[in-house]
């Protein structure tokens, strides 16, 4: 594939993540984004994940690149990246990973990561690549819009969303500095705090969530600490997506090999069931 | 000379502020508190006090003789931020934090440390105030530098183990910054090194600049005439930019950091960011990095915990590429060859961090005429290191 073919792929598979939230959205429906870390435990595991997660309701997958020193993240994702660097991943087998998810599901993925990958693995190739394997969009946790201009304008043309983090310390000054630069949805931070399931939720967020309407269009997605079913029911009464990390790679981090799939994806159907509830729509 | 950093916090492309959005809100607020009553004169006069009246200041420049002569070359001069109160110059840099944070009404402190310099002065300073202290150190830190763990527990802190990744000062950090991000409402992160988010490299090098204000004056009165080469180790290298910043205009005075060469950098262990790393992010800056060829950061080895980190505060990695400041190297086996000759000869004992700078100076000095003049910072003592010491020298305690 040149890099012209690249563009225009690009360009379209950007709308992957814009098309999810316009169907669901024409019919009521909230999108379920689920977080994994690639090679977790190994890349072909995660292939089979990915596959399994989508078929069974998930409309986004973020999938994690480890990063040897996860500063955003709770034990769960910290032992999920560990396990996946152990047995030897690489953001090459990510890049390679989506290519070939993308060769048999057009589920919208995000590559989700820190930034010193991605720097090294250089900026421009790396969108590229992105765009060449099929992925939509690219989180980086710990890359603010005040950083992200050159990282920005190559995603730009490689037709990648650059998706930010919004969280309750997030001021009107933040929200309008990221905002500008952000395409694809908005991902909020339900919680002052790293990545991890919690037994209950602020009852602030839904209020946050307005207050960021106020500064985009662009879909909202909430995560950090949504665990269960009845969770993701009461953040999808007031979010645009839900986003669900640490549990589901808890189901994972505790299936044997066996049962992986089969928990995996009846955990994501439990989810995508409550979410669907219009009663509480 | 252009002052740097940026408003950004960039010292060329390095530093910056590459943190996750939950903390931009509070560095964006140290820096205004910073600005707002960091450089007023009502701070600067308080700061001072402590410096003076608590902290010690001003430390000796003390003309080593012995060492002097051992050396056979340069005069040697000794900075002697190992007679601070805690015993290095760390607590410099804990005073000025924690006025601030006392200023911004902050409950509570935390602090990472390697070598548990920091550790213990941040945890004085909190004790002096009257502040809860939260502590996070690498399990194999609190194992090799024990003293000062029983130190930073007498001073009231809590003092948290770190398992995760090396269990040294990288994961220290990483864990520290977890904390922060989960309780920045009430939560002042005293970072102790000139590394991290703007406007930490900043801040911390402006609170240790005092070494170099002094330095630069009593030099003066002491040789009468400025120095011809300033040393200090590297590792975050709060020590050695606050040794070197008031010198940075004085173009004929040339500086040398010094960092940790573990067992040879060409072994791959050893802790030198600047002479075996590339640029890179990590823990909210962009640096030079010890790092495979994915960006994961690897693992460090140096003989000195407080050297023991696989970046280095981003105005080095600036004052490298423009040549400004020479960055070397100092071995394991070298450092300890430090470690006993000025021990011997002054009668001074060093922490091991500064024995990497002393080894290189001795070695340095003696190329250079014996009317040339040398600066060494002693960032800190060595009682800490005893331990580590008499293992490798075999000694029996």
């Amino acid at each position: 594939m040149t890099a012209k073919d690249n563009h225009k792929t690009g360009t379209r598979a950007g709308n992957r993540i814009n098309r999810v939230f316009r169907t669901l959205g024409e019919r009521g429906g909230k999108a379920l984004i689920t977080f994994i870390t690639a090679g977790d435990p190994d890349m072909a595991a995660t292939k089979e994940l990915m596959l399994t997660i989508a078929a069974n309701g998930a409309d986004i997958i973020e999938l994690g690149i480890p990063f040897s020193d996860p500063m955003a993240d709770g034990p769960t994702i910290q032992a999920a990246s560990e396990r996946s660097l152990k047995a030897g991943a690489t953001p090459q087998q990510v890049i390679d990973l989506v290519a070939e998810v993308r060769k048999e599901s057009e589920v919208p993925i995000v590559l989700f990561g820190y930034y010193n990958p991605i720097f090294q693995y250089g900026l421009k190739r790396f969108a590229k690549a992105a765009s060449s394997a099929g992925a939509d969009g690219v989180l980086v946790v710990d890359l603010p819009a005040e950083e992200a201009g050159e990282f920005k304008a190559e995603l730009d043309r490689a037709g990648i969303d650059l998706i930010f983090l919004l969280t309750p310390t997030s001021n009107e000054g933040r929200i309008r500095v990221t905002v500008e630069k952000a395409s694809g949805f908005i991902y909020f931070v339900s919680v002052t705090g790293v990545t991890g399931a919690r037994a209950a939720l602020s009852e602030k967020v839904p209020g946050y969530v307005r207050k960021v309407r106020r500064f985009t269009g662009l879909p909202i997605g909430v995560g950090f600490g949504i665990s269960t079913p009845e969770q993701a029911k009461v953040v999808s009464s007031y979010a645009d997506g839900v986003v669900v990390g640490s549990a589901l790679v808890n189901v994972i981090a505790s299936s044997d090999r066996a049962v992986l799939l089969k928990n995996a994806g009846a955990f994501v159907a439990s989810l995508k069931t409550g979410m669907a509830d219009k009663a509480v729509l | 000379m252009k002052k740097l950093p940026d408003k950004l916090g960039h010292f060329g492309p390095y530093g910056g502020r590459y943190i996750s959005e939950t903390l931009m809100p509070a560095v964006m607020e140290l820096e205004g508190a910073y600005r707002k009553w960091g450089k007023g004169a009502e701070f600067k006069a308080e700061f001072a006090y402590y410096l003076r009246e608590y902290v010690g200041r001003p430390t000796p420049l003390y003309h080593a003789q012995r060492l002097t002569k051992k050396a056979g070359g340069a005069r040697i001069f000794l900075k002697r931020e190992d007679l601070c109160h805690t015993g290095a110059h760390k607590i410099n840099n804990t005073i000025g934090q924690i006025l601030l944070a006392r200023r911004m009404g902050k409950k509570r402190v935390i602090a990472e440390t390697g070598a548990g310099q920091h550790g213990v002065a941040a945890a004085t300073v909190a004790a002096m105030f009257g502040l809860p202290c939260e502590i996070y150190m690498g399990e194999d830190d609190i194992r090799r530098q024990s003293p000062n763990v029983f130190r930073m527990k007498l001073l009231g802190a809590k003092v948290t183990p770190v398992t995760s990744g090396s269990r040294t000062l990288k994961d220290a950090m990483n864990e520290a910054l977890r904390d922060w991000v989960t309780n920045v409402h009430d939560t002042f992160y005293i970072i102790g090194t000139v590394a991290g988010p703007h406007p930490y490299p900043m801040m911390v090098r402006d609170f240790q600049s005092i070494i170099g204000v002094e330095a630069r004056r009593q030099v003066k009165r002491l040789a009468g005439r400025l120095p011809d080469e300033l040393v200090a180790c590297v590792g975050g290298g709060s020590n050695a930019m606050g040794l070197f910043h008031a010198f940075l205009g004085d173009t004929k005075v040339r500086m040398t950091g010094v960092e940790a060469g573990g067992e040879g950098v060409s072994t791959g262990k050893h802790a030198a960011s600047i002479n075996g790393g590339r640029p890179g992010v990590l823990h909210g800056n962009m640096t030079y990095l010890l790092q495979d060829r994915w960006g994961q950061i690897i693992d460090t080895h140096s003989i000195s915990a407080g050297l023991d980190y696989p970046g280095v505060g981003p105005e080095h990695a600036y004052l490298h590429d423009t040549g400004r400041v020479g960055y070397t190297v100092i071995t394991d086996k070298e450092a300890l060859e430090g470690f006993k000759a000025l021990t011997l000869s002054e009668g001074i004992i060093p922490a091991l961090e500064s024995s990497h700078a002393v080894a290189y100076a001795v070695k340095a000095a003696k190329k250079m005429p014996k009317s040339a003049v040398m600066i060494v910072c002693l960032s800190g003592r060595g009682d800490k290191d005893l331990d580590t010491v008499s293992r490798a020298f075999n000694y029996k305690l």
